[in-house]
């Protein structure tokens, strides 16, 4: 117990906390986005890995870490958009939609990399880009402070800053507003002229941005190689934030730290002989309490 | 038949041929010997006794998942669970057959009674989360998948993991509880027939009793069928029970079918196939083993244009995506859909 103490109260536990919330954060505002604009994404667990790949291998070729990230971005969009293409167009159903993506994503990727790298293991071969990390100015030098908040990967940071963008843009902009009557009402949406296959588009192609951003930070940032599967779940944890979060950009946010807690948590007790497997169930059994807490008040709402 | 479900017909199998060509695009782009691999992948499959065994073994897991999602469907579930109960069930069959000592033939049905037994109990979660109080079985079942998914695991690394061997494996399943070979010269086993029992019974169970209709009712439309005296909770929870028992036993069949030791240490994929093969059949049981025949097909002709060239086997995951997407898509060729109902009122 007094080992367990040590290790949690630890500035590098501390600092592993925001390093493994930083992909489950951006995949979870992804799924915040998608979600209030009525269209559930379940691909964006595929979507990350697509982008950690696509990431990765642009880095390489281009030698620039910036390049991959903005290729990984733009592979999360590309993704996202035929998911938007299919469901709205050709009325594709959402939740089949995004186990295709997913299919496509955790085959597709190991079958390129053994393209490219003539791996079906791991990208180590090739030589792929890390983006940079960022030392704070005056608040590196804080003790303790200093070594869990600065020195993280750029994006990092703005995974967090893309937590009050996505609130900014929810709650002040009319494209928000949009998204949330869209997302409520969808006739009534329409009946006032809003151009509802066109909101739902946008919030699914920013929901794709975030997830590939969060997909660029695995292979580009928390290590420097892409793996096979190396989201490991990572989407779905977002997917369970959002849930808890009752789809506000604040209280998935509060819920994707707890589980990044969770996670960090599992990291760390597996070295003191913990059953690491089921402490890694920990956030899912949350959020299925959550979820039925939830739902029984709004059953006797309903009563 | 009517005009709209030949259509239907007609749109599953142009799908399936814009799959095969994507195969064809993929192979002559990366392969050294484009012409050799598609005969491969096309008439490989057919080529010997093994690989038609191949295609059958693969066949018989699809086939529970895919009757379980054809279930959950029917009834307009979106249900994702059956990939952790394949999961957990398996294990919880492998506990059996590691440990229970009994004589061979009831020790398999045992296990696969125990492993549907917790793939239907299992199942009650998001069953009676949907049915009483609303709650999204998507979003229930996806969290289960991954408790499932680190439960098995525990079982495995703590409980029943061979030290003895340096790969994550269990210990070796009596003798008596292996499911045996049914044709020489393949690994085709007994599961084969629980299989053919089973879609029969799923088939009868939908179209043919008082359950099954109510099932389909409510899944056609959920307040008419409450308006006209349906049940609606407790078809909700049968729907889940039975889909639950399926994949469990899809679980346990394959493990005991095909595997001398339980190996999985990642979810098997059996749950998200499930879907493309209900898709594939129509939600009808009978289709369901076409659908899982002609998917294995695909995989084993993949399979072997990556062992007999250069071709990496995860091309079939790229097939996969365009089957889902063009076969769940209604307005894919609904211009000619029009078309094709009108000619019969003429």
């Amino acid at each position: 117990m007094e080992k367990l103490l040590t290790i949690i109260f630890s500035t590098d536990f501390f600092y592993s906390i925001l390093r493994v919330t930083t992909p489950i954060l951006f995949a979870s505002m992804g799924a915040v986005v998608a979600n209030l604009s009525g269209t559930p994404n379940i691909a964006l667990e595929g979507i990350m890995l697509i982008a950690a790949f696509v990431g990765m291998y642009v880095s390489y070729l281009s030698a620039s870490a910036w390049i991959g990230l903005v290729a990984a971005i733009g592979a999360g969009m590309l993704a996202a958009g035929i998911l938007a293409f299919f469901t709205l167009y050709y009325r594709t159903n959402v939740i089949l939609g995004g186990i295709a993506i997913n299919s496509l994503a955790s085959g597709g990727t190991i079958f390129f990399l053994y393209l490219i790298a003539g791996d079906k293991g791991t990208s180590v071969s090739l030589n792929s880009k890390v983006l940079p990390q960022i030392n704070i100015p005056l608040i590196q030098d804080i003790p303790i402070l200093g070594d869990i908040v600065s020195g993280h990967n750029f994006l990092t940071y703005l995974s967090i800053i893309s937590v009050f963008t996505v609130y900014y843009m929810i709650k002040r902009t009319p494209l928000g507003l949009r998204m949330r009557a869209v997302g409520e009402q969808q006739a009534a949406a329409e009946s006032v002229g809003i151009n509802v296959i066109k909101i739902k588009v946008i919030a699914l192609l920013i929901s794709g941005a975030l997830a590939g951003l969060g997909g660029a930070f695995m292979s580009m940032g928390y290590v420097s190689w892409f793996s096979r599967d190396m989201v490991s779940g990572r989407g779905w944890i977002a997917i369970a934030a959002e849930a808890m979060g009752r789809t506000t950009a604040i209280g998935t946010a509060v819920t994707s730290v707890l589980f990044g807690v969770a996670d960090a948590f599992s990291n760390t007790v597996s070295v003191l002989g913990w059953p690491a497997d089921l402490v890694g169930t920990i956030p899912y059994c949350v959020t299925l309490i959550g979820l039925f807490i939830f739902s029984l008040r709004e059953y006797r709402k309903r009563q | 038949m009517s005009r709209e479900k030949s259509f239907n017909i007609l749109r599953t199998v142009v799908a399936m041929i814009i799959a095969t060509l994507v195969a064809f695009t993929i192979i002559l782009l990366v392969s050294e010997n484009p012409l050799e691999s598609i005969k491969t992948f096309i008439i490989g499959p057919f080529t010997s006794l093994r690989y038609l065994g191949n295609i059958v073994e693969v066949a018989i897991p699809l086939t529970f998942s895919g009757l379980a999602m054809a279930v959950l469907f029917q009834t307009s579930l979106f249900n994702l669970g059956a990939e952790g109960i394949f999961f957990l069930s398996g294990a919880l069959g492998a506990l059996v057959s590691i440990w229970v000592p009994l004589p061979g033939f009831i020790h398999p049905l045992f296990a696969i009674l125990v492993g549907g037994t917790a793939g239907a109990a299992v199942m009650l979660i998001p069953g009676i989360l949907k049915a009483k109080f609303g709650a999204s079985e998507l979003v229930t079942s996806l969290m289960l998948n991954n408790i499932l998914l680190g439960v098995g695991c525990y079982i495995l690394n703590n409980v029943m993991r061979d030290p003895n061997v340096s790969s994550l494996v269990s210990f070796k399943f009596a003798e008596t509880a292996l499911l045996a070979k049914l044709i020489t010269g393949t690994k085709v086993h007994t599961g084969l027939l629980i299989a053919i029992g089973t879609v029969i019974v799923v088939y009868i169970f939908l179209y043919k009793s008082k359950w099954g209709y109510e099932l389909r009712m409510t899944g056609i439309n959920k307040e008419f069928a409450e308006f006209s005296g349906i049940n609606i909770v407790k078809v909700i929870i049968l729907a889940h029970i039975v889909a639950g028992f399926l994949s469990g036993m899809g679980g346990v069949i394959e493990n005991l079918g095909m595997h001398k030791r339980f190996e999985w240490t990642a979810l098997p994929g059996y749950g998200f196939d499930g879907a493309m093969i209900a898709m594939l059949a129509g939600n009808n049981p009978i289709g369901v083993v076409g659908a899982a025949l002609f998917v294995a097909y695909l995989r084993i002709g993949a399979d072997l244009v990556n062992r007999f060239s250069d071709i990496p086997t995860e091309m079939i995951s790229i097939l996969q995506c365009v089957i889902i997407l063009l076969i769940s898509a209604e307005r894919f060729l609904h211009k000619y859909k029009q078309k094709w109902i009108e000619k019969e009122a003429k």
